[in-house]
């Protein structure tokens, strides 16, 4: 079922608004992230996310390492930084343990794992969008994200977005 | 008119909602959703969101130990 064809309940007049700068690729920050963004969308709100910097590392195709991004410094973080499968914890990461105990962790306690709330936020329609600017530093085009991205967007065209809602940066 | 089920006694937030409403939105108008779900947040909420949107809540009532079922119609 893709994004346009979710079949909403009746809308109020005035939806209510969430719209949340994902700055951090952090495993734990994104699944607030995606906790607090499927949660509203659950329950009628226009949900918004607009990715930059690491998060941007959320919503690329290629959810490992790998070179992704245009020229050779671009390549070289894109190795670094990696996608989805490979976001390290914000704290006690253990050279990548963390997020493997954490998964496995949410699998055993049946809470979500990212990639659940990712696949949910796909079919709830949640818009996402890439910063322009974080785009042309490391190289990254809009194919080198999933299809699910709705547009890129500059710091205008997001508060525009946003206004009228509650905004957080996570 | 159809009635469906939905057991989310054993999921935790935000998956309670995101089921519900994933569900919700399959059925078509007039459809019935029968949801089982445990006291607290869920009880007090996921009736609470889906009378918001819209959506008919036609019982809520206790069926066992901290288990709750909600007939939602679309």
């Amino acid at each position: 079922m893709g994004a346009t064809d979710f079949a909403l309940g009746k809308q109020t007049k005035e939806q209510k608004k969430l719209s949340i700068i994902s700055f951090s690729g952090d495993f734990d920050k994104l699944v607030a992230t995606f906790t607090l963004a499927t949660g509203a969308a659950a329950v009628g709100y226009e949900v918004n996310i607009f990715f930059t910097f690491w998060g941007l590392d959320a919503i690329k195709k290629k959810q490992g390492r790998a070179f992704v991004g245009k020229g050779f410094l671009p390549k070289l973080f894109g190795i670094f930084m990696g996608g989805l499968k490979s976001a390290p914890v914000s704290r006690l990461n253990f050279g990548g343990l963390s997020p493997k105990i954490f998964r496995y962790l949410m699998r055993r306690k049946n809470v979500a794992t990212l990639e659940e709330l990712v696949d949910a936020a796909k079919v709830l329609g949640i818009n996402l969008y890439a910063c322009e600017m974080a785009m042309h530093i490391l190289g990254l085009q809009k194919n080198d994200f999933i299809h699910e991205v709705k547009d890129v967007l500059g710091v205008a065209t997001f508060l525009e977005i946003s206004e009228g809602g509650r905004t957080l940066f996570i | 008119m159809s009635t469906f089920k939905l057991d989310i006694t054993r999921e935790h937030c935000p998956m309670t909602f995101v089921k519900t409403k994933i569900q919700l939105s399959k059925l078509n108008t007039g459809d019935v959703l029968e949801v089982l779900l445990s006291e607290g947040e869920p009880l007090e909420n996921v009736p609470k969101s889906a009378s918001e949107q819209g959506y008919k809540v036609l019982e809520v009532s206790h069926v066992d130990g901290s288990v709750h079922k909600v007939l939602i119609q679309k």
